[in-house]
């Protein structure tokens, strides 16, 4: 009896030292927990009190998920070359070799998802009536895009007899064309615009919206007179981090800006304008004299058809064709307007190919009404990529495909909260990622990283969508439900006297003025 | 009882195992409470000999969610067994393959360079690797069934010491 009560004494005795050792570690999960609740604690009020302090939306920004519903639009379009390619493709009708290439891309390379943006890109109801190329090879794989409403590829799509209209002209006074696609060369715009705005033609054109500043003012009393809904190509206005952008500027989270420095910075062949010469192009499948136009004469030139950006004669260079798209970002996000001066300097210092237009350009726009400068730098002989910065006295901001706001050390408004070490200058006090859920200023380190170079939230959440298709939607949206575009004919003034305010100073070397009263440059 | 240790050797056996647990139950709960993680950026990020198969992974939408889901569970699962000392085994045999895909993913070869700066230099052995060997450490030195919930699981009532 005794011995079993011993026994049972012992083994209780055991099981307390047993339960001991097997419990030893348990009370680490209470400290962990702790820890882990109080860092939470100070991330969530770190960032609080910075988005609080910023007044910024902290949701990302939601569009409208369809386009409008409406009759059928009927298109027309003028040229077909890379641009063409896009912009038809962008509208829904791709070639069938692009679909085949894309396909077997897919194939290869998991990560090349341009065949799938494409087949879910939203039917936008458009049937294309008309063509017009002057260059015959191009003018057929525009039909041969223009009529493949099903997106096949080429062993299952169907040729159309889509109208092959010879001249502009002839298609822009067409009865069964409502809307007009224009991705001509430069010194095309300005006349195929004002043509197709007095046939009573929709517009959407490729920038810069004009050549020569006369044809500027007769394009805008154009459109406006016949009310044409007008769309200029900055497909750069559906960027979701410049929308977001603009939001910060309006709440003036930067403070007073005095600098802006926009930049291109490209350096391959292709870049630089040089592009392939089609094997099939001669004169014989060239309408050189169409061709040419308003622009000097010159002999047949394989090298100036194919690479007419090369030539002030056809284009108007660095000025026209990239600068428009740093200023058109800058004028959403800023609402900049005509600048009062420009000076511009630079050269051919890279390509020297027989080219007119310079490779390297620096052009400054003063805006002395809203105490700003607007400096652009070009090159097309380095890729360094040097961004867009808008610069005030409490922040500055890096805009790209996402959108990156850092507190100025020396900064009036943050300055307490810096002090305070709520706020570190050296850290964004507010990132925006297209296609995230939501908004925040304490992201985790990798985050951070990875969203920086563009990595992440591109596959996954949210779709990721064409810019050029969804600027050509929104030119239809409004063409269906009124209103107006984004970068509508006024925009489209104010860039295309701002870029030949650019060229002119570059050209004459001279200082370039605005007068707003009477409209004019001297 | 299998394995006899000194008490100095059972301490430090344990606090090794609790700090591996602590670190993977941290990870875990990061990405837990963010709601947009993802291990798509780290996939697209590797190098390496199995480059192609990380990538492949991070580019296939239905595989990104299972990779995110046994990333996320699995790192808090192992981390709180092993800081409770429950189910050890199995907990430090996961533990060692998933620190072993993160290495194959991102190894610490030369001219491999990676997008988050690492806060040391490696070569060929990195603290990844390092952490993986000090898991098959405690798999050859067991310490759950002395001090752990193993213990109270695992008891086997004829075996009194």
């Amino acid at each position: 009896m005794e011995n079993t009560n011993d026994r049972k004494e012992k083994s209780a005795r055991f099981s307390r030292r047993e339960l001991l050792k097997s419990l030893a570690t348990l009370p680490l999960v209470g400290a962990f927990a702790y820890g882990y609740y109080k860092k939470n604690k100070y991330e969530r009020i770190l960032n609080s009190n910075i988005i609080s302090e910023l007044g910024m939306n902290q949701n990302s920004i939601e569009f409208a998920d369809k386009p409008v519903k409406g009759k059928l639009i009927r298109l027309g379009l003028v040229g077909y070359g890379i641009r063409g390619e896009q912009l038809m493709r962008g509208a829904g009708f791709a070639h069938p070799e692009w679909i085949d290439e894309v396909m077997k891309s897919a194939i290869e390379n998991p990560s090349d998802k341009r065949y799938d943006e494409f087949i879910e890109q939203e039917d936008l109801n458009l049937q294309v009536n008309g063509i017009c190329d002057i260059f015959d090879v191009h003018s057929d794989r525009a039909i041969a895009a223009a009529s493949n409403n099903g997106r096949k590829g080429t062993s299952k799509a169907v040729k159309g007899d889509i109208k092959r209209y010879k001249t502009y002209k002839e298609l822009c006074s067409s009865k069964d064309i409502d809307a007009i696609i224009i991705a001509a060369p430069d010194h095309w715009h300005g006349p195929i615009t004002i043509e197709a705005a007095r046939n009573g033609k929709h517009i959407y054109c490729e920038k810069p919206m004009t050549w020569t500043v006369p044809e500027t003012y007769i394009v805008r009393d154009e459109v406006k007179k016949n009310n044409i809904v007008f769309q200029l190509g900055h497909q750069g206005r559906q960027t979701e981090s410049y929308i977001k952008a603009k939001e910060a500027i309006d709440k003036n989270i930067l403070g007073k800006i005095s600098l802006i420095e926009v930049t291109t910075n490209r350096n391959s062949p292709n870049g630089a304008w040089v592009y392939p010469i089609h094997e099939l192009a001669s004169e014989k499948t060239i309408d050189w004299a169409q061709f040419i136009g308003q622009a000097p004469w010159h002999e047949f030139s394989l090298e100036r058809f194919f690479r007419w950006r090369c030539w002030w004669d056809y284009s108007t260079g660095l000025s026209g064709d990239l600068l428009t798209h740093e200023y058109d970002a800058m004028n959403q996000v800023l609402g900049l307007g005509i600048p009062k001066y420009a000076t511009s300097s630079g050269g051919i210092y890279f390509y020297k190919d027989g080219r007119t237009v310079p490779d390297v350009l620096q052009t400054v726009f003063e805006f002395p009404d809203k105490d700003l400068t607007m400096l652009y730098s070009a090159t097309l002989s380095s890729d360094k990529d040097r961004g867009k910065v808008i610069m005030g006295h409490d922040g500055s901001m890096l805009i790209g495909e996402t959108l990156t706001i850092l507190a100025d050390r020396e900064s009036t408004r943050y300055g307490e909260k810096i002090n305070q070490k709520i706020i570190d200058p050296s850290q964004p006090i507010y990132s925006y990622i297209p296609g995230r859920k939501n908004v925040d200023a304490v992201s985790s380190a990798t985050e951070k990283y990875f969203a920086g170079r563009g990595l992440l939230y591109t596959y996954r959440n949210g779709k990721r969508m064409d810019t050029t298709h969804l600027h050509i939607r929104e030119w239809i949206d409004t063409i269906r439900s009124g209103g107006t575009t984004s970068c509508n004919i006024d925009r489209g003034f104010e860039e295309a006297i701002t870029a030949h305010m650019g060229t002119i100073a570059y050209k004459e070397g001279r200082r370039v003025e605005w007068d707003a009263e009477k409209e004019k440059i001297i | 009882m299998d394995k006899k240790y000194s008490n100095a050797q059972l301490i430090m056996l344990v606090i090794l195992r609790v700090s591996i647990g602590w670190h993977f139950l941290y990870e875990g709960l990061v990405k837990f409470s963010n709601p947009n993680w993802t291990s798509i950026g780290f996939l697209v990020d590797s190098k390496g000999l199995f480059e192609n198969l990380f990538k492949a992974m991070a580019n296939n939408i239905k595989v990104v969610p299972f990779i995110d889901f046994i990333n996320l569970w699995g790192l808090m699962l192992i981390g709180l067994g092993l800081i409770v000392g429950l189910f050890s085994r199995p907990a430090l045999i996961s533990g060692i393959v998933l620190l072993a895909l993160y290495y194959l993913s991102h190894p610490a070869i030369i001219g491999a360079d990676y997008m988050m700066p690492s806060e040391g230099s490696y070569l060929f052995i990195n603290k990844t690797l390092i952490e993986l060997f000090a898991m098959c450490v405690l798999l050859v030195f067991p310490t759950s069934k002395l001090i752990g919930l193993d213990r109270l699981v695992f008891r086997n009532p004829s075996n009194k010491s």
